[in-house]
């Protein structure tokens, strides 16, 4: 039993530091919510159960010691694209709830290709021996260090996403408008 | 067990199979974008973790999120107004029913 015994030592050294709980907490939440999100009839249930999945993200982010992105997680995922989503059910709607899928042979194949691409990713990521420096030193103001690499290292992407935002945006609107005829 | 990266690499791809699974397997189109939305955080969720866990941890894996969750927000806004436009003129928000381009 000496497999089991490292097993053992290994898991609680793993739970002694508090971090470590925090992320198994969190990890928890953010799958049980995307496999409800995938298992849920009513579709509003669905976007509900992602919108958890996405504020679960967001306190991971906090974890990693990135707190701006974390905030604009939960502003951009938790907040917009919920909404986003639920306006685009209220706008498409007829029947509130997910038919059962008449297509059984293909979802078990689908499952069994994303169940192996899961073992690939994992094959490889347990092969892996990562090469770890110093974890990032998250300093005092992490939003006004976000802000000075952006405005000093990526000013030209930063304006040209800008640019691409505000085009996607006008196509979008362009899109969903009337055409009064 | 004092590398914790593996773990937030094997959560992420969980999410991105999980994610994966709903885009291909759901009919509503809605659910299918949602489902796209969460392939693109399980890569956000490595992009941060190596930023700090890496073997060169720096903030630029934190600005190169923020980039994806940008490209993210633009791509589920067009994908939504696409969603309306067919909705208007086909009546359906079925994606088993959008194969107009096959007859």
């Amino acid at each position: 039993m000496g497999g089991l015994s490292v097993m053992w030592d290994n898991l609680t050294a793993f739970f002694s530091h508090g971090p470590n709980i925090v992320f198994t907490v969190l990890a928890v939440v953010i799958i049980s919510a995307a496999v409800l999100m995938i298992n849920f009839d009513k579709i509003v249930h669905m976007v509900l159960a992602m919108a958890l999945a996405f504020i679960g993200l967001g306190g991971l982010y906090i974890l990693l010691a990135a707190e701006f992105v974390a905030i604009v997680q939960i502003l951009i995922y938790g907040g917009a694209m919920t909404i986003l989503m639920i306006f685009g059910i209220m706008m498409t709607r007829h029947k509130n709830q997910e038919e059962e899928a008449k297509r059984p042979v293909h979802n078990v194949l689908l499952l069994i290709g994303v169940v192996a691409l899961f073992g690939i990713l994992f094959y490889a990521i347990q092969g892996t021996a990562f090469v770890t420096g110093a974890p990032l030193d998250p300093g005092s103001d992490n939003t006004a260090a976000i802000g000075e690499l952006i405005f000093n290292n990526h000013v030209i992407p930063f304006e040209l996403v800008s640019v691409l935002l505000t085009v996607a945006f006008i196509g979008a609107i362009v899109m969903a408008k009337r055409e009064e005829e | 067990m004092d590398n914790i990266l593996p773990s937030y690499l094997i959560l992420g791809a969980i999410l991105f199979c999980i994610g994966l699974y709903g885009a291909l397997s759901k009919k509503n189109a809605v659910i299918v974008l949602l489902s796209i939305e969460l392939m693109l955080n399980a890569s956000n969720l490595n992009f941060v973790a190596f930023a700090k866990y890496g073997p060169n941890p720096a903030l630029s894996g934190q600005i190169f999120s923020l980039f994806t969750i940008t490209i993210a927000a633009a791509e589920a806004a067009v994908g939504v107004a696409i969603l309306l436009a067919l909705f208007r003129n086909k009546g359906t928000s079925d994606v088993v029913e959008m194969d107009h381009l096959k007859h």
